[in-house]
């Protein structure tokens, strides 16, 4: 089989022909590619932000919230109902804390490493505080990286005094907060400051996340510190009951406290739910912003395919004659096929370098105004090779007409 | 003239259905997308009291006497600044403003006790923001001062405890307190929930939360005082506060007042930057010359209330729109250039350049109608699509009047432009050239 270079040269020349069409295709192209890039980067953001690793056990966890409550009674109700919640079939651990990961329920403070770091300095760290109570690393299934839970002790001991800080000198933090505290230290021994109240670091658990993320911002949302918290003392703080189980097992317990909760406290209101549910939430509108964008790009394409089909298609009509004569005089279907392909692979190609250009344009000004990082490179080619592909496809049905244009077409009212 | 070339557009469009199709469907879907992401933005970015707006301002101080300076006072006032302010009736109408959530209950209805969004404000609140009644009304000045256990519920907890039933004069239980209900709102969405709108500035563009519905119970700010001071929870502070968020050294309350002319204005600009100084004096501020008194509209585009999402999608539908704009545009040359011939019998017929060029818009401006109707379709199905989202704005949208005409004169407008050009083309076509090779 004779292999022939492909010529560029007459396909440029018929170009310059329909300069208006084929700047058109190119700025499609161009404007399509960079929407494209553009978007795809941003549904991999919030496809990352949806999955942000928190270390706790979050398949088999249940919470239910106690609300409404009165503050006097909380020191004999909270044992009471951990008591009845800890007889759930299934149930292997129960404890209560302040709020969970993800339940837009924040209580957050701002500490200093310093002795002197009052609130509202500005060189502080803004965590979020957990407050919680006996048993609530195993409930949660906290990793323990370093050093200890609290002891006995420090559990019954803490309490609110008038402010909302406790009364107690030991705090667990995560990983990043320990790292965005002390960077390169151990933070193990060391105190937090918020005068007059002062913390030392007992434990250090992996990254859970804050009750409210930063989704931009994947290292401030893991800052969050534990503290120790009694029933009696806790003035209504602890509110989330949080039982563990087997993952199968925890609709059922969801539904089995929530009502366990109501018979035992018919004044307040409780509700359940499953984390995996509180998780989902969370990210809803993340999650469906996503998908439009999925829709708005397959749309995109779809309609950039058409619209090269369309004037290709366009093209072939108005070249039969030429077509017949190339064929008539030696041209195979082959060729002719390769020269309208040929044709689209130029004019893609100058679309994506314009297209590049302006998604990384683009991507500048999203950085600018809105809440975007700066797209890595390899969304670039990768949105160049999508729209080859696309133009070679679009162009194959229009070319395959082409290339099945008669020779005898040439001798026809000529 | 007009009907002959509508007649021409007719034929020529029905002569290659496909070409015809992919060009409306282009229209129709551009037109959809912009649309959708449009109507959103125009209802989350309006005015939510139109008419009023002008005559709403926020005002603040600046309390902190950290003396690093603040660029802008905070979001909202501390409780001693916003009494003193709102206590000094300087503005045709004031109200502090203030919320919670709380265990609520009716006796005598049998439902489950639920926890409820409470407001606490004073008696301007209802005529200030035009609040609609539906039975009863606000309370008075002297209910504020005397602190009465009265309360105002909104239409939607009246259906849920009263089933609409005009429920003035019966008694809500708000945590151990009882109140009488004196007023039950009409349905009543203001969008955004203006008067409760702080702290845009750390959302990170996470504003959708301010377009949620108001609360299901409004009381006066004094009584809730004392059914639940502890039940409000502090904005931020500079100090760790003490049990009684009164005295603390934190922000949580927003005052609201009515200005109803230029004057009153400059004159409260002065009246609130007089008393700041004031409280330098007394040892209580450090920034006293940081006050603003910023109206309505102006305090929701510093909080940059339309969530960025929506105005990223905004963005995205033009981009879109854009890209079917320049797909039509090649359509529509090729289709008018394969009827060379049949131009340039008209031409030599006597046709002028002007009514090729208006023929060929004509037809333009056809598929551009067409492609409204599709986009208004494709619109109501994205708006349908919208409203499913679990977004806090999802039961406002909707398609307002100007919004539908919008839809058609945007899809005109697009379809012509994408027309100019192709018939200015079509419009060149030298007679004798085409003539030659019928």
């Amino acid at each position: 089989m004779e292999i022939r270079p492909i010529e560029f040269r007459p396909i440029l020349a018929s170009l310059r022909k329909h300069r208006i069409p084929a700047m058109l295709i190119v700025l499609e192209i161009a404007l399509a590619c960079a929407v494209l890039c553009n978007a795809v980067f941003m549904i991999s953001q919030r496809v990352n932000d949806i999955h942000l690793p928190s270390a706790i056990d979050e398949q088999g966890l249940v919470s239910a919230t106690l609300r409404g409550t009165d503050d006097k009674l909380v020191g004999s109700d909270i044992p009471r109902n951990l008591a009845a919640l800890r007889g759930i079939v299934g149930v292997q651990q129960a404890a209560i804390t302040s709020s969970l990961p993800l339940s837009h329920n924040n209580w957050g403070w701002s500490f200093g490493t310093s002795p002197d770091s009052a609130l509202a300095n500005r060189k502080n760290i803004n965590v979020s505080l957990y407050f919680i109570g006996e048993g609530g690393d195993k409930a949660l299934g906290l990793h323990m990286l370093q050093g200890r839970f609290f002891n006995a002790d420090e559990l019954a001991d803490s309490k609110f005094d008038t402010a909302p800080l406790p009364e107690t000198h030991v705090v667990v933090m995560t990983r990043s907060a320990a790292e965005n505290f002390w960077p390169g230290q151990a933070a193990l021994g060391k105190t937090i400051y918020s005068k007059p109240y002062y913390y030392t670091v007992v434990g250090v658990v992996d990254d859970v996340l804050r009750p409210h993320v930063y989704t931009q911002n994947t290292r401030k949302s893991y800052d969050a510190v534990y503290f120790p918290m009694s029933a009696a003392g806790s003035k209504g703080a602890l509110s989330y009951y949080i039982l563990r189980g087997a993952p199968q097992d925890r609709d059922r317990i969801m539904r089995e406290a929530e009502q366990k909760l109501a018979d035992l406290n018919p004044g307040a209101v409780a509700k359940g739910q499953t984390y995996a549910d509180i998780r989902e939430k969370y990210f809803a509108d993340m999650s469906s912003m996503a998908w439009m964008l999925v829709l708005v790009c397959v749309v995109m394409l779809a309609v950039t395919a058409f619209g090269i089909v369309g004037l290709t298609s366009f093209w072939v009509g108005q070249r039969r004659r030429q077509i017949g004569i190339r064929r008539a005089v030696g041209a195979t279907r082959g060729h002719i096929m390769q020269y309208f392909q040929t044709e689209n692979l130029m004019l893609t190609t100058a679309g994506v370098v314009v297209g590049m250009g302006l998604a990384f344009g683009i991507n500048i000004y999203l950085m600018q105004h809105y809440e975007m990082s700066r797209m890595p490179w390899y969304y670039l080619p990768g949105g160049a090779l999508a729209l080859w592909l696309l133009g070679q496809a679009s162009v194959f049905g229009p070319a395959q007409k082409a290339a099945s244009v008669p020779p005898v077409v040439a001798t026809r009212s000529v | 003239m007009f009907a002959y070339y509508l007649d021409l557009a007719l034929r020529s469009l029905k002569r290659n259905k496909v070409l015809t199709a992919l060009m409306v469907l282009a229209i129709a879907v551009g037109i959809g997308a912009s649309m959708t992401t449009l109507t959103v933005m125009h209802l989350l970015s309006g005015d939510p009291m139109p008419g009023k707006s002008a005559t709403l301002f926020y005002p603040q101080v600046d309390p902190d006497p950290n003396p690093a300076v603040n660029h802008h006072p905070y979001d909202m006032m501390d409780y001693r600044s916003a009494v003193d302010l709102w206590s000094a009736h300087r503005a045709d109408r004031q109200a502090l403003v203030t919320s919670s959530t709380m265990r609520l209950t009716a006796p005598g209805v049998n439902l489950p006790p639920l926890m409820m969004g409470v407001l606490s404000t004073t008696a301007d609140f209802f005529p200030m923001f035009d609040v609609p009644f539906q039975y009863g009304g606000g309370w008075t000045a002297q209910d504020d001062a005397q602190r009465a256990r009265v309360a105002v519920i909104s239409s939607d907890l009246n259906n849920k405890l009263f089933a609409g039933a005009n429920s003035v004069g019966r008694t809500l239980r708000l945590k151990d307190a009882d109140v009488r209900i004196i007023g039950v709102l009409a349905p009543w969405r203001p969008s955004p929930q203006f008067y409760e709108v702080a702290g845009g500035n750390y959302a990170a563009g996470q504003t959708a939360g301010f377009y949620g519905k108001p609360e299901g119970v409004f009381t006066p700010f004094n009584s809730m005082l004392d059914i639940d001071l502890g039940g409000f929870q502090p904005f931020t502070c500079w100090h760790v506060p003490g049990a009684d968020l009164r005295t603390a050294p934190c922000v949580w309350m927003a005052l609201w007042v009515q200005l109803d002319s230029a004057a009153k204005v400059s004159d409260y600009r002065r009246f609130v930057a007089d008393y700041a100084a004031q409280q330098k004096a007394l040892g209580r501020f450090v920034h006293a010359d940081n006050t603003q008194l910023r109206g309505l509209m102006e305090w929701l585009d510093y909080n940059k209330v339309v969530p960025s999402d929506v105005r990223l999608q905004t963005w995205l539908a033009f981009a879109f729109l854009l890209i079917c704009l320049f797909n039509t545009v090649g359509l529509l040359l090729a289709k008018f250039l394969r009827r060379s011939g049949e131009i340039g019998v008209r031409r030599a017929l006597g046709a002028s350049r002007a009514a090729v060029f208006a023929q060929c818009l004509v037809e333009a401006g056809l598929i551009g109608l067409l492609g409204g109707i599709g986009g208004w379709m494709l619109t109501m199905i994205g708006l349908w699509l919208v409203r499913r989202q679990p977004v806090e704005y999802a039961d406002l949208v909707h398609l307002d009047g100007p919004m539908f005409l919008v839809t058609f004169a945007l899809a005109i407008v697009t379809s012509l432009l994408a027309g100019l050009l192709p018939a200015v083309r079509a419009s060149r076509v030298a007679p004798a050239l085409q003539l030659k090779t019928l």
